[in-house]
């Protein structure tokens, strides 16, 4: 009957009897948590946790699960809005898959290598990033804000994000171009949608919504207007943009 | 509306089950959960219709006090509304204003056990007693009048993963009511009890116990942790003295290894004496199902030509994605057919058992399956409309990759066996859709941006109403399908509409977010 669980998931947060300590840390406990880490997390998370599309899960202090607790409703209910998702492990499971995840920490991640002060400078020069990405008050809106990005992202992630952008656009993101019945083009980047509407913020910022039934032509598409820095930045200042990004691990 | 009158006037309070049977002479009332004992959602009222439906407003809001999803089908009897909020409580409301008549709040102990939600789905009406299950497993009768408690009867221990969310059906003398809990290794099982003093009338077992035929269809003892069970209101048919009932998935719910076997009586359509609690005939949909596929959709029951003979039908568009009709007086299978994108079954043999494909078993490492475990409907009624002879279905077009794992019992604890997440890359989407209920081919389709975690109802304004997961509701054309209005109710709406008479006014109720809604024509 879990049907609905998913999405239920997300919106509530049942008062459940949830353990302040971690019942599950056996040596057993560990080795059945690896497992399924290695089933359910690793495609994001990477087999060491070491991070890509999902956040580096080997530090020593996880931003939004410093307690054991809070690492169980993370992994139970995911975080909304972002690509973790919920999952419907049974308790005992996902305190395994916790004790695994504790062990993370107490490895060494791989340093960043590169220069992150000369990283700053290249994101909002040379690189232009700032154009499209805010960081703390400056920058612009066409892209997601990069404050707290080295917190949700592993360093590798990040690099691939810069060579090839095209490869790992989040599932929702949409550019929509729209004909409107009386003849106006708009073009922009979808913020929401539903079965008789649609709603998007142009390239100057400026939000629209239109009813499906005027609107004569819509394409969606899911393609980021990031452009491709293989080339236009040298390895060197490829791994200082990275470091950089790493190091924002702020305001989340 | 002379019809009304008359009605109004001749029946006092008490509600008989000469008037249950009856439902369609009195219109303005919703009496049982499906608005009659065939399943149908269907109003007999056409005050609104289609020349006036764009003008439809609210005409009051009542906001519930709790963030738990609201899932409720009124009951309505004579200006009087009855709801469930969560976590089960009951409330009497005015049909003219929204404003509140009484209330029963019901203490709940902090471990109750609830896979999906703190949820209640409705009250059944007789007598002058209104009937609520609670999530501690509780069937209570109140004083229609008062709300007062006439009498509490403890089902089963809520502590061993019982609780109640279905909405109980009265027929007779009789209360039936089902049971959740499939995902904390219950037994299922479904009771009946009288209706004056709430004494257990019979008891039927959704998985058989030793001895008893059916039992051998689990391997060793897994069918004590079986499941089955019964969570959605079913039908009954007076002519047969049948009461029809869904029973859901075998429980754990993705490691089938534990309990090899066709595991009776669970994905089954069950038919049941209404008096004495035995099965007459079942029909089992998913044998052995391994991707959480409860059978528990609400059967529809009609009388119609089926390959050139009168026949007595009951009509179920199954979670599994196949649309069955089956004959209610024997069982038989008569037809049965995919109604959305489904990649586990070759297809139906002749008895209607599925024959599977290779590799759609869970794995450790995921294996992508459609439909969904949500499935391509759920508990969302359907609506059938003897004005158009159509059948409306919430269609529901999603998969999942489902997971394995290891399952070990714990009394009170989820006993799963695996789990499942969304495909990357796959759209999920949905679509109300006619179907010609003896074919089950589609008459027409309103497609639906995201799925649907609702049903229809289907009115003889030839309209049908529906709801989003982003908050619209919305009435369609019910020869047509074509969209005639809309409202944006502000959350995810959870609940099946349904429609009666306020005064000379019609009104159409549905829950969209932590609201009900009361709309009219001004
Ligand atoms: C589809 C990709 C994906 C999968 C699968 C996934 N995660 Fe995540 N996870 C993420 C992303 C993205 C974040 C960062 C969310 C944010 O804060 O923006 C994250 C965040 C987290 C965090 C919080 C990190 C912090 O610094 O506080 C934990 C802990 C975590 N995930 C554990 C898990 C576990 C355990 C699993 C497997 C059961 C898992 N994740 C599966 C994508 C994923
Ligand atoms: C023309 C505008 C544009 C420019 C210039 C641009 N980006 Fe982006 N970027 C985007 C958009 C839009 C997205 C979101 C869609 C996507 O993920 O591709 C994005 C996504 C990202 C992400 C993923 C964010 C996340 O939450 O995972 C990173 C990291 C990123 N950009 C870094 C950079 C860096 C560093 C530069 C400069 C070297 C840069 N971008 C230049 C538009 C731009």
């Amino acid at each position: 009957m879990i049907w609905w669980a998913a999405i239920a998931l997300f919106q509530q947060t049942i008062a459940l009897d949830i353990p302040s300590k971690n019942p599950n840390t056996s040596e057993a406990d560990v080795a059945a948590g690896r497992k399924l880490f290695n089933g359910r997390c690793a495609g994001c998370h990477g087999p060491a946790g070491e991070g890509g599309k999902g956040a580096n899960l080997a530090v020593p202090r996880l931003t939004r699960a410093q307690e054991d607790r809070a690492l169980y409703r993370v992994i139970r209910y995911g975080v909304p809005d972002t690509e973790m998702p919920a999952s419907l492990m049974d308790a005992h499971e996902i305190w395994q898959v916790a004790a695994f995840v504790r062990t993370l920490g107490r490895v060494q991640s791989a340093a960043v290598t590169g220069n992150a002060a000369n990283g700053a400078s290249l994101f909002k020069g040379k690189g232009g990033c700032i154009g499209c990405h805010t960081v703390g008050l400056e920058g612009g809106r066409s892209g997601p804000a990069l404050s707290g990005v080295g917190a949700r992202r592993g360093a590798q992630h990040l690099r691939a994000k810069l060579l090839d952008p095209s490869a790992s656009v989040p599932e929702n993101f949409r550019m929509v171009q729209i004909t409107t019945r009386d003849g106006k083009t708009i073009r922009g980047q979808q913020l929401n949608e539903d079965t008789f509407s649609v709603q998007l913020r142009d390239g100057a910022d400026r939000f629209h919504s239109l009813w499906r039934e005027d609107i004569t032509a819509i394409t969606s598409e899911r393609k980021t207007p990031m452009p491709s820095y293989k080339g236009r930045l040298s390895e060197s200042e490829i791994d200082d943009v990275v470091a950089y990004m790493a190091s924002l691990r702020g305001d989340q | 509306m002379r019809l009304l009158l008359f009605c109004a006037l001749t029946l006092g309070a008490q509600v008989t089950h000469e008037r249950l049977l009856k439902a369609e002479r009195e219109p303005h009332n919703w009496l049982t959960y499906s608005g009659n004992f065939a399943g149908h959602r269907y109003s007999p009222l056409n005050q609104i219709n289609t020349s006036n439906v764009s003008k439809l407003k609210p005409a009051w809001v009542y906001q519930t006090n709790s963030l738990q999803k609201f899932e409720t089908t009124p009951i309505v009897l004579d200006g009087v509304m009855y709801i469930t909020e969560s976590s089960s409580h009951v409330t009497a409301l005015d049909t003219k204003t929204g404003r509140t008549l009484w209330r029963y709040r019901r203490p709940m102990p902090d471990d109750i056990k609830v896979c999906c939600g703190q949820v209640n789905r409705g009250v059944a009406i007789l007598g002058d007693l209104v009937y609520v299950g609670t999530l501690d497993s509780h069937l209570i009768a109140l004083d229609a009048k008062t709300g007062a408690v006439r009498w509490d009867t403890n089902v089963i221990d809520y502590k061993a993963g019982y609780s109640i969310t279905v909405a109980p059906l009265a027929l007779k003398d009789k209360i039936v009511v089902g049971i959740a809990g499939g995902e904390y290794g219950i037994r299922g099982f479904l009771d009946a009890y009288d209706a004056k003093t709430g004494k257990r009338a019979w008891r039927f077992y959704t998985v058989p116990g030793p001895g008893e035929k059916g039992n051998e269809t689990w391997a060793n003892d897994s069918w004590k942790r079986g499941a089955a069970a019964t969570w959605v209101t079913g039908a009954y048919d007076p002519d047969t003295n049948l009461v029809y009932w869904g029973t859901g998935n075998p429980g754990p719910d993705w490691n089938g290894d534990v309990r090899k076997g066709d595991n009776l009586y669970s994905d089954c359509m069950l038919a049941i004496d209404a008096d004495t609690g035995k099965l007459k005939w079942y029909f089992q949909f998913t044998p052995h199902d391994v991707h959480d596929w409860d059978a528990t959709e609400v059967p529809v029951l009609i009388d119609a030509e089926f390959r050139g003979a009168k026949r007595k039908l009951l009509l179920f568009p199954n979670r599994n994605a196949f649309y069955y009709v089956l004959d209610r007086v024997t069982g038989q299978f008569l037809l049965g057919k995919p109604y959305a994108k489904q990649t586990w079954a070759k297809g139906l043999d002749d008895n209607g058992r599925p024959m599977r494909n290779e590799n759609t078993a869970p794995t450790v490492q995921g294996t992508v399956v459609f439909p969904s475990v949500g499935g391509a409907n759920n508990w969302y009624s359907p609506s059938y409309s003897p004005q158009n002879q159509l059948l409306y279905i919430a269609v529901r077009e999603a998969g999942h990759i489902y997971y394995f794992g290891e399952a070990e019992f714990k009394e009170g604890e989820q006993y799963n066996g695996g789990g499942f997440r969304s495909i990357p890359g796959e759209p999920e989407w949905g679509a109300i859709r006619a179907y010609n209920p003896t074919t089950g081919e589609a008459k027409w389709e309103f497609k639906m941006s995201s799925l649907p975690f609702s049903g229809v109802l289907s009115t003889a304004g030839n309209l049908v109403f529906g709801t989003t997961a982003e908050g619209q509701v919305f009435a369609l054309q019910g020869d047509t399908g074509r969209l005639l209005w809309r409202f944006q109710g502000g959350g995810n709406a959870r609940g099946n509409a349904m429609s009666y008479m306020s005064g000379d006014k019609q009104h159409v109720a549905v829950t969209i977010g932590n609201s009900l809604y009361a709309f009219v024509v001004e």
